[in-house]
């Protein structure tokens, strides 16, 4: 699809939430019941077969899974390539796993359908209807990306049927050789069995004739208590690369006459360039040229040299002038236009229930809490500063990028060049991180613009980490206010929650797709306060778009990352106020969701909560339902001599089925670290139009000796399947804020909360 | 100028490489972009994130903040550990622990932990801290680090 058509058909575009662009649902049926073909037919070795778009076996027993979503650490690739493994009767050591290419074959569905304004609990006739409508736009749009927590979820069903349909059409094909009963076959460890004459086959032998059959209309996936590698913790498919060095990520690719560069955008934000001098960069050794990189998103210019060193020297060589940015130049300012959102923006209500102006009308002072919270833009900062390598020649583009959205890749990276998006291929190689950074798409098509200036050979983009941190598109920075008015149980009668913060999509949108205007509420602001599993008869969550058009996109858990920090802040306050155990006010205001209550209880259990601590500890709690995942943590603070340690992390977690232990744990942990990481020091400010931070020595992440223990307990009892890559984070930070507030008296509503307390 | 002043030798894994580079080019992109070793990951540049960490002469060092003239000693990668194939039994230990995720910091985190091992066979939590909080995770794996080193440090005590 070209550009222009998708901006025809979303024109008609009649909802957008964080997950990205649904419409044209009439035009979209014809094309939703017309499958995708498979990508993988056009790459087959000689001798291969490719039985559905995930499965390719060799006649030697090369097996191959694609697991078509982004490995950025969350494990992906190896739960992926599970759940087909299940099913195909293959070990997971047999198999060789691919990310495979960019298809639309493989849409991610879910991550549209989570986009809907809905919460997750929600199951009403209108929400499923919402969901499965989404559901279609995305494979409509086919759009294969990965996001929201959503891979497994989404592969449950696709990928185990993939592996099943190739099961049984490799059991047909040896019926047909043995001119027995497909039924009467035994498969294992990529072998057929015929247990009446012992005759057996291995997967290799039987590929060619197996993939010409149809698989059964009707095949029955396996219950869970026939699963041998789902549920159990597996051992990564990526580990070893990892612990060796291997070159597998995007900085590491290297093709014949590849060429090196770098690029410097314009700190102020979207800012034209005013002028360039090269002269100096020009004579300096190993430098081929500097070009100029002109698009929506920003504007700069790149160096092009034998060496990334070389080209980063060069281009701090080249003098630049430029355009200034459309947003206030200081934080100060930025505050203050995100205040008067507050105060004046026109609120869209993501919940309201009962009726708030009355409650609060007639409301006795002293029965009120009010409180006003803030947090910062923050950088998503990967290990892996962005990149991407590219090749444009004879007409055909070639994409070499740690991504989380190849089809998004291919479609802008093409048009940037001005080719079809038929020809362009993007390699998805291993992501140094994510985090949502990699679901924008600017660096790849920055590699495109300075790929068609170097006569066909291939460049790789590597980014300074300082541009890395200038350029990113931020979470964004966020104030609420809150009023609660309580009864005479301590307990909350009215609740009136206002958020404002600069709309994600609505930054993404234009970016990348300038005919679209995006419309409607961001639900992306509100999440986290306005769809959390809480009864209050009169409870208001209005989420408030802020006009600053500094870039912001998605980070680890989005709107949640800020909104978990809101609320369970701010109900940690009411059960002060109230005189209510946190813990106890939770398991009153959420009694309708035993899985809320479950977790609750769990990390109770698990954090000894309520027994007393010794002199200079103390605990904090928070629950946040995202992604599907409902999580209650407990964190422990010490004071070692007027500074705090973070000494323990307890997280009870509920995503209703696991598919590994260890990596569902794994990621609990990331998400978790992750969230304090920003809590103890993380701040992006801006002077003079720029961002001031630039590196690591003044954006720190949580070091290893700033690290608590973390305990994650698993339970199995939701009955919709939820996520695991983010529902850690949002309730880490309030946790902590919380169990500080519970050591020192101080209540911090402003992010960092190094600001005012110093950590260990 | 003669060759033998823009020309320097370095000694990688035990071989030796003559090198055209300017002398001031830190030693991580000279392995990276001409020696073509890209175990040694870039993350900061400035000594700040320990992804480029490499040995020279044993010790570890940040390669993006050494340059190619100041190498005097052999040095080592993470290509250079594994002997005949087999893992280092720090590199085992992170799989037995399954520690990495995205994978990026790892090659660093495991040079800096085998030097931490090297010099205190039986390292305590505060040894580890101490050792290790240059190399920064953006993935939070620490508490599998912290794992996998005493698993290293028990499996060589035990050898
Ligand atoms: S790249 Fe050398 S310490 Fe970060
Ligand atoms: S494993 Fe991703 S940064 Fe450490």
């Amino acid at each position: 699809m070209t550009m222009a058509t998708l901006g025809k058909i979303a024109r008609r575009t009649f909802l957008i939430g964080t997950g990205l662009v649904a419409g044209g649902l009439a035009v979209g049926y014809y094309y939703y019941r017309k499958p995708y073909p498979n990508p993988l037919e056009d790459e087959l070795a000689e001798g291969e077969a490719t039985f559905n778009p995930y499965v390719k076996i060799a006649p030697d027993n090369t097996i191959t899974l694609i697991a078509p979503r982004a490995e950025m650490g969350q494990g992906v690739s190896t739960t992926l390539a599970a759940l087909v493994a299940e099913e195909l009767d293959v070990r997971l050591d047999q198999v060789i796993v691919e990310h495979g290419p960019a298809g639309h074959a493989y849409a991610n569905t879910t991550m549209l359908e989570e986009g809907v304004p809905f919460p997750h609990f929600d199951e009403s006739t209108v929400a499923e209807l919402m969901r499965s409508g989404m559901a279609v736009a995305g494979k409509f749009l086919g759009l294969q990306g990965t996001g929201g927590s959503t891979s497994i979820v989404d592969g449950f069903y696709k990928m185990r049927q993939a592996g099943a349909a190739a099961r049984e059409v490799l059991k047909l094909a040896a019926a047909k050789r043995l001119g027995a009963e497909p039924g009467s076959l035994w498969t294992s460890d990529g072998i057929v069995t015929d247990p009446a004459s012992g005759t057996t086959f291995t997967y290799g032998e039987l590929a060619q004739e197996a993939a010409a059959l149809a698989p059964p209309a009707e095949i029955r996936l396996r219950e869970k208590s026939e699963w041998k590698i789902l549920g159990k913790p597996q051992a990564r498919i990526d580990m070893r690369a990892k612990v060796t060095g291997a070159p597998i990520f995007g900085i590491d690719v290297r093709l014949p006459d590849m060429l090196f560069a770098t690029l410097r955008m314009n700190p102020y934000r979207g800012g034209p360039i005013a002028s360039l001098d090269d002269a100096d960069a020009m004579k300096m050794r190993g430098v081929l040229k500097v070009v100029k990189v002109e698009t929506g998103i920003a504007n700069g210019y790149a160096v092009i040299a034998d060496n990334t060193w070389r080209a980063f020297q060069a281009a701090d060589a080249v003098k630049a002038e430029w355009g200034k940015g459309t947003y206030p130049p200081d934080s100060a300012g930025i505050r203050q236009a995100l205040e008067a959102a507050l105060k004046e923006g026109d609120a869209s209500y993501g919940r309201d229930d009962g009726n708030v102006e009355t409650a609060f009308a007639d409301a006795p002072r002293e029965r009120i809490v009010e409180a006003d919270y803030g947090v910062p833009y923050l950088a998503h900062a990967t290990m892996e500063p962005m990149n991407a390598t590219a090749r444009l020649k004879d007409g055909r583009l070639d994409i070499w990028a740690p991504n989380q959205m190849p089809t998004m890749v291919r479609q802008l990276a093409a048009a940037a060049v001005g080719i079809e998006t038929a020809d362009c291929f993007v390699h998805t190689t291993y992501l140094g991180g994510g985090f949502g950074r990699r679901g924008d798409v600017d660096y790849a098509i920055y590699a495109a613009i300075v790929a068609s200036k170097t006569e066909g050979r291939p460049v790789q983009v590597t980014w300074t980490r300082e541009e890395d941190m200038q350029q990113d598109m931020y979470r964004p920075a966020a104030l609420g206010r809150f009023r609660a008015r309580l009864g005479n149980d301590g307990l909350p009668v009215a609740v009136d929650m206002r958020i404002a913060a600069p709309s994600i999509i609505g930054s993404i949108l234009p970016r990348y797709f300038p005919s679209i205007s995006p419309i409607g509420p961001d639900k992306s602001i509100t999440d986290g306060s306005a769809n959390q599993p809480y009864t209050i008869a009169n409870y208001r969550v209005g989420g408030i778009k802020a006009p600053v058009s500094i870039p912001v996109g998605f980070w680890r858990s989005v709107g949640n990352s800020f909104n978990g920090f809101f609320h369970e802040g701010f109900m940690d306050e009411i059960a002060v106020a109230g005189g209510l155990d946190p813990l106890e006010l939770r398991r009153k205001l959420m009694a309708a969701y035993p899985t809320a209550v479950n977790v609750v209880d769990k990390v109770g259990a698990m954090s000894r909560w309520g027994e007393k601590l010794p002199p200079g500890t103390a605990k904090g709690f928070a629950f946040t339902l995202s992604f599907g995942t409902w999580v209650a943590q407990v964190v422990q603070v010490a004071d070692v001599g007027g500074r705090i340690r973070i000494e323990k992390v307890w997280c009870a977690a509920d995503p209703g089925q696991v598919m590994d232990p260890a990596i569902f744990e794994a990621q609990m942990m990331s998400g978790i670290v992750y969230g304090l990481s920003s809590a103890i020091g993380e701040e992006i400010t801006f002077a003079d139009g720029a961002a001031e931070q630039s590196n690591f020595h003044d954006y720190t992440p949580m070091r290893i000796h700033q690290c608590p223990q973390i305990e994650v307990g698993i339970l199995e009892t939701a009955h919709r399947m939820g996520g695991a890559g983010e529902p850690g984070t949002p309730p880490s930070i309030p946790a902590l804020a919380n169990a500080v507030h519970a050591l020192t008296g101080k209540r911090i509503r402003s992010m960092p909360l190094s600001k005012e307390v110093e950590f260990l | 100028m003669t060759l033998e002043e823009t020309t320097m030798k370095l000694n990688v894994n035990g071989s030796e490489h003559e090198i055209d580079v300017e002398t001031e080019m830190p030693l991580l992109w000279a392995l990276r972009d001409e020696l073509d070793i890209r175990g040694p990951k870039f993350g900061c540049g400035i000594a700040q994130c320990g992804a480029c960490t490499v040995f020279i002469d044993g010790e570890p060092v940040r390669s993006c903040s050494v340059t190619v003239g100041e190498v005097s000693g052999a040095v080592t990668t993470i290509e250079g550990l594994a002997a005949d194939g087999r893992l280092h039994p720090v590199q085992q230990a992170w799989i037995d622990e399954q520690v990495a995720q995205c994978g990026y910091c790892q090659a660093g985190q495991v040079m800096t932990a085998i030097a931490l091992l090297e010099a205190i066979p039986d390292p305590t939590d505060a040894d580890i801290d101490n050792a290790m909080s240059g190399n920064l995770c953006r993935c939070g794996t620490y508490p599998r680090i912290r794992a996998a080193i005493k698993r290293a440090a028990s499996a060589t005590a035990g050898a």
